[in-house]
């Protein structure tokens, strides 16, 4: 097998509270190569700071340790803040879940993207226009002329978070974390949104990240997943035999979720005491 | 046949100058449960307000139980119709508890037997007695959404308008939250019109559905055709594959 992109060992996130540090991610492991992996679990199981963590965003008093965290070769927990910085956007992008609170309201749409890109590289100004025109394109953005001069409150949210992406893949990173990128969209809209991520990152052989509570969802955009409870892998399995699941947690999630052809009279609920440690919750 | 719950005729309503539901008209039977589906901003929630008197220009016409439905505030409204939001975090006042806000309601409308019936209603929505006195920043997610049906069941109505009752939540607590749904509307006979952008939700826990887009009706159709894919409308159709729907022949 080839040198994984992402290597992630014994990762730990740990937050001070009143009854002493309490730690929301407790020692997981997983490596990633170009591959689209998704991360799914219930709120507060964790998913966010995994994401974050990689691209040492948690911020005090959060603090983050782990035995190893290494992206192509590079050390991310022996990084300066300045390197951290360069590598930010340019080799490991984030999408998250609301366009509102990520885009700059004063900023047309076409100067963000162009200046994703300036940031990590120098361009004359008629090739940086031309490539802010052609992402949007890429975007399905029909009339990339028009959409670039509009403002952030001017465009609708579906569009609004494939302006987002195209922010963050002006610059060809290697590897994209997508938290929650739709949970905010029409159910017809995140189709669209996560069909334009998938091109994109199939068709640039980059490698995927992405978070969700949405177990169908991340079914159908991955090819392997991992199941987050109470800051622990509990399962770790191929998309395409997710329902064969093992975990109680997983089996339990997947009862619980009503079907497009539901005929059963009552949803089963999880039984938590069935696998919980009595650690955390 | 059993009575209509729920008679809407050629309702538009507006914010202001501005029209957003057209022409929609649908009724619902006595004990039905009825979803209205459909792209956000489509009209959905406006319709809810029309019905519960929190969108008061409209035209066309609404019935509950057979009784016209005025533009005025009703307090017997109340009695028989009651309103359940997504978010209970904003719809439960935040320095009252859960006694004062499912006591309040009996207050309002001079009714007694308070502490009784604030009992057997926590018993009904599946809240231990503990949770009586707690704030609502005390309770998980889950249970809010429990203390905000008991509130809207307190004066015993016969029509819920629910609002995307479980889209705030997770799948396992969205779970309860419809199983509690499903035996109180077999147990008190209730009537539901349910907001929701869930598709399977739909097939759980109505009979029948609306589609709506651009504020108007483009389907009613009954839960089979949804749970075999066979909605007929292109609109309909492109929202239940999007869902991750196998479609079948209209
Ligand atoms: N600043 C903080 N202090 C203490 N706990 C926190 C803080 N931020 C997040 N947490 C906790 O960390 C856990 C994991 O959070 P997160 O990764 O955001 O969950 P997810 O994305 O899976 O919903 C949660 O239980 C959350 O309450
Ligand atoms: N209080 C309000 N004042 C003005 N316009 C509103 C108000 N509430 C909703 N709207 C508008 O009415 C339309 C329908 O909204 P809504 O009924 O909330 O849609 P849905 O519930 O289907 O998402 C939208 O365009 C929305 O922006
Ligand atoms: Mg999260
Ligand atoms: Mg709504």
């Amino acid at each position: 097998m080839s040198v994984p992109l992402l290597e992630v060992e014994g990762l730990t996130v740990t937050f001070p509270t009143a009854r002493g540090p309490v730690d929301v991610v407790r020692g997981i492991s997983f490596s990633l190569g170009r591959e689209r992996l998704g991360i799914v679990g219930e709120s507060g199981s964790g998913k966010s700071m995994t994401g974050r963590s990689i691209l040492r965003l948690i911020r005090p008093p959060g603090h983050v340790s782990a035995g190893r965290l290494v992206f192509d070769g590079i050390d991310l927990l022996a990084l300066s803040e300045r390197r951290m910085r360069a590598l930010r956007g340019a080799r490991i992008s984030m999408v998250m879940q609301d366009p509102k609170f990520s885009l700059n309201p004063v900023m047309t749409v076409g100067e963000q993207i162009a200046e994703a890109l300036l940031t990590h590289a120098k361009l004359p100004r008629r090739a940086l226009k031309a490539r802010v025109l052609s992402m949007l394109e890429a975007v399905r953005i029909n009339d990339p002329e028009r959409v670039a001069g509009l403002y952030p409150h001017e465009v609708s949210g579906g569009m609004g978070q494939r302006v987002m992406i195209a922010m963050m893949l002006i610059p060809e990173p290697d590897l994209l974390i997508a938290d929650e990128p739709t949970s905010a969209l029409d159910v017809s809209v995140q189709a669209q949104v996560l069909d334009i991520i998938d091109d994109l990152v199939t068709g640039k052989g980059m490698g995927l990240i992405l978070i969700s509570h949405d177990l169908n969802l991340v079914a159908r955009y991955c090819d392997r997943i991992l199941v987050m409870n109470g800051g622990e892998i509990v399962e770790e399995c191929r998309a395409s035999e997710l329902h064969l699941a093992r975990h109680p947690y997983t089996r339990g999630l997947l009862a619980a979720m009503p079907r497009m052809d539901e005929d059963r009279d009552v949803l089963p609920v999880l039984d938590r005491g069935a696998w919980t440690t009595g650690a955390g919750t | 046949m059993s009575a209509t719950a729920i008679h809407l005729e050629n309702l538009s309503i507006s914010y202001g100058k501005t029209p957003v539901v057209h022409d929609v008209a649908f009724s619902v039977a006595e004990g039905e449960s009825f979803a209205l589906v459909g792209e956000s901003g489509s009209g959905k929630s406006t319709i809810l307000r029309a019905i519960s008197g929190l969108a008061p220009e409209w035209t066309g016409a609404i019935a509950i139980l057979g009784k016209p439905r005025g533009h005025a505030p009703d307090r017997d409204f109340a009695k028989v119709c009651q309103m359940v939001f997504q978010d209970p975090y904003g719809s439960l006042h935040p320095r009252k508890t859960v006694d004062d806000c499912l006591a309040e309601p009996l207050a309002i409308h001079g009714i007694g037997g308070r502490d009784a019936r604030v009992r057997d209603m926590l018993a009904a929505v599946g809240l231990d007695q503990r949770f009586r006195f707690r704030f609502p920043h005390q309770l998980s997610g889950g249970q809010r959404q429990r203390v905000a049906i008991a509130r809207a069941l307190m004066l015993s109505p016969r029509v819920l308008l629910l609002d995307e009752p479980t889209s705030a939540l997770d799948v396992s607590v969205q779970a309860e939250i419809l199983n509690l749904l499903k035996k109180l509307r077999r147990e008190q006979g209730l009537t539901y019109l349910m907001v929701t952008h869930n598709l399977p939700v739909v097939s759980f826990l109505c009979d029948r559905l609306a589609v709506m887009r651009h504020g108007r009706v483009v389907e009613i159709a009954d839960v089979s055709a949804l749970k075999t894919g066979r909605l007929a409308d292109p609109y309909s159709r492109e929202l239940y594959a999007a869902s991750g729907g196998a479609l079948q022949p209209a």
